[in-house]
């Protein structure tokens, strides 16, 4: 009935549930049509990160000798049972067959992964990749966002005076310095600091991220004073090693908005050149450089494992690199299954973000 | 009759090929003068380019004929260890009484082996697949695109220790091959812009109309224009080599070769030469070895940016 009435109805303007309908209907098509270059990257993003899934699965089922067996032998030994319950056990706990065939273990496998299960130790008893996560994530997001942010704000302010000043004695120094500095990997930085300040001078600290003595975990002074103290050389190792990049993409950046119309037009009108340097340059300059901080961020976290195990940072870095070490495959698959998480989600943002900001971007992609 | 034609077609393709080829080898000698020729006027116009260029020969030199002049002997001495720079010993002794220049020497070879055949797969599969996917287009370049995004966002030192830890290395090759995996996906995306990018000018839409063959195309128009950017991506893949595989060697895995740089900053760092003020010039020498390297390939690639790219010319 409802529906041949509103059929009848000739001027459907007029009826405002239908024009309402209507409204929403090309509000929500509006919206998928103008973020459409925001489905294709999850899209993409999605595919990457079911590929990571599947890669690191094969690998992990390539890799030499049965796990399942000594691991089993190992649990009969210790719990006093039989090998065919110790194995029943076995491929309970660690969430893995080797007798099944490949697509249901690796069906197996998923299913684990959505209830949030990412893994076993094989080695520690009842240690899962969710536990060491928790517990060393924090550390290695402290110091890879201080260095990240500190690189940036020194080596974007270098690079901006660079392009500002671009003939004589400062800006020699200053791209000799950066050739330097970019030429060294950061690892490589960090066993030169360690072995001065840490070993030889002894003013910090060689390993841990906190001093166990002095302060317990909370939010009081002493634990942050005590943390900062141990991050310090890390967090230097990492921004003697990236501000050369910061500054070189700056000094790009701002040499081609310098080139810009605007800013002679500010300069013509006798805007002081402070003023010019912090309002027209640098906000501009800036704009492209975004992408690159996440990217960054995804470099610095997905490098931790050597600098992490240097420096003896208990960060999800050395726990990974540790695991490999002693060869406990399913910890290894299940950091690796988060770092990728990480890094791929930081790499959409990183896309999505700079495409919202500037729409040159949107169009073309 | 439209399978003979297609034969036909693909004919034809191969006699291109094969032309093409014949004309090529019998230009051989004249292409080899005058890329010669053009790679003294390259190298040497700049000073960025000059600096970098000698460092890195004077490495090469030293990888092929060093082991002959200063031969290197891993015979142990105990009383020898950790002694302080002499003319005996122009960088001193390891912890086991080994002389540490001559390691150094005797690795040169291996590191820039390793090098240069990851930089060799990753400029073969790169420009290959850049090359493919820029000129096909269609469905195949949105693959090989998807596949490239996937290698280029996936955190590949993870993977690099995974690989180095399942594969056991023995030779340098293995050790490239582990490394090449990831290094091409940039490359490739950076070629398939520019062929898009020079596909649309007019010689090239001038050749298309002229019926010329696509082997013409690809390697007489195309070539030459991006030759320059994969020479100095060469440069830029070597030096990426040498830092991701010392940083697996750091970590304990693939050190197949006692004198690698890289296993020698191990071998020091195991034996704590961290603590030592004797260990200073054991830790310090393999660095600066791998840092001169990354300093030369900088300076020549950046040079060579200089001079081939128009755009970054200085007036």
């Amino acid at each position: 009935m409802a529906t041949s009435n509103l059929n009848n109805n000739r001027p459907i303007q007029n009826n405002k549930f239908v024009y309402f309908c209507k409204k929403i209907w090309s509000g929500i098509t509006y919206f998928f049509y103008r973020y459409r270059f925001l489905w294709q990257r999850i899209g993409i993003a999605l595919i990457t990160l079911a590929l990571t899934t599947i890669l690191s699965f094969v690998l992990i089922r390539s890799m030499p000798g049965d796990i399942i067996e000594s691991y089993a032998r190992e649990l009969a030994a210790q719990r006093n049972i039989s090998i065919e319950e110790a194995t029943r056990l076995a491929v309970q706990i660690l969430n893995y067959d080797p007798n099944e065939n490949i697509f249901v273990s690796f069906g197996r496998y998923l299913s684990g992964l959505f209830q949030g299960n990412l893994g076993t130790s094989m080695y520690i008893d009842g240690l899962t990749v969710n536990e060491v996560i928790a517990k060393t994530l924090p550390w290695t997001l402290f110091v890879a966002t201080i260095a990240l942010v500190i690189s940036f704000f020194i080596g974007t302010a270098i690079g901006a005076r660079m392009a500002w000043k671009r003939k004589g004695a400062e800006e020699v120094i200053a791209s000799s310095l950066i050739v330097v500095t970019s030429s060294i990997p950061d690892y490589l930085i960090g066993i030169i600091l360690l072995y001065i300040f840490a070993y030889q001078l002894q003013l910090f600290p060689t390993n841990g991220a906190y001093d166990i003595m002095v302060a317990e975990p909370g939010f009081n002074f002493p634990f942050i004073w005590s943390c900062c103290y141990h991050a310090f050389l890390p967090i230097l190792a990492y921004v003697i090693a990236q501000i050369g990049g910061w500054a070189l993409s700056m000094k790009g950046s701002a040499v081609g908005v310098l080139g810009e119309d605007y800013i002679n037009a500010a300069r013509a009108r006798g805007i002081p050149s402070r003023i010019i340097r912090k309002k027209y340059l640098k906000r501009n300059a800036l704009l492209p450089l975004i992408t690159s901080l996440a990217l960054t961020f995804a470099l610095l976290f997905g490098g931790s494992p050597i600098m992490e195990s240097i420096f003896n940072y208990p960060g999800i870095g050395q726990q990974f690199s540790i695991c490999i070490g002693r060869r406990d495959y399913f910890m290894v698959q299940g950091i690796l299954f988060f770092i990728s998480v990480v890094v791929i989600f930081v790499n959409l943002i990183a896309d999505s973000i700079y495409s919202l900001i500037d729409p040159r971007i949107r169009r073309s992609a | 009759m439209a399978k003979n034609v297609s034969t036909n077609k693909f004919m034809d393709f191969l006699k291109q090929v094969k032309n093409g080829f014949i004309s090529f080898c019998k230009d051989l000698p004249e292409i080899c003068k005058k890329i010669l020729i053009k790679l003294k006027n390259i190298l040497f116009s700049n000073k960025k380019s000059i600096a970098g260029f000698i460092i890195i020969a004077i490495f090469i030199f030293i990888g092929i004929f060093g082991p002959l002049i200063w031969p290197y002997d891993p015979t142990v001495v105990y009383e020898n260890k950790l002694a302080y720079p002499s003319w005996e010993h122009p960088l001193g002794t390891d912890g086991i009484g080994r002389d540490i220049f001559r390691q150094l020497v005797a690795g040169t070879g291996d590191v820039l082996l390793i090098a240069f055949y990851t930089a060799a797969i990753t400029i073969v599969v790169g420009v290959t697949l850049g090359l493919i996917s820029g000129f096909v287009g269609g469905w195949l370049d949105k693959c090989i695109q998807i596949v490239t995004n996937v290698f280029l966002t996936i955190p590949s030192l993870p993977i690099f220790l995974i690989l180095a830890a399942l594969f056991t290395v023995q030779d340098a090759f293995g050790l490239a091959l582990i490394l090449s995996v990831f290094n091409w996906a940039g490359l490739c995306r950076a070629i398939r812009s520019q062929v898009i990018s020079i596909k649309e000018r007019d010689y090239i839409q001038i050749c298309n109309v002229m019926n010329m063959s696509k082997f013409h195309i690809i390697f007489k128009e195309v070539m030459p224009n991006v030759s320059s950017y994969i020479l100095i991506n060469f440069i830029v893949a070597m030096k990426n080599a040498i830092t991701s595989s010392v940083g697996i060697m750091l970590l304990g895995l693939a050190a197949f070769e006692p004198t690698n740089w890289g296993a020698i900053l191990i071998t020091a760092k195991d034996y704590g030469a961290l603590m030592l003020k004797e260990g200073f010039l054991w830790l310090l020498s393999p660095i600066a070895c791998i840092c001169l390297f990354q300093l030369g390939a900088i300076l020549l690639s950046n040079g060579l940016d200089e001079t081939l790219n128009p755009r970054l010319r200085r007036d």
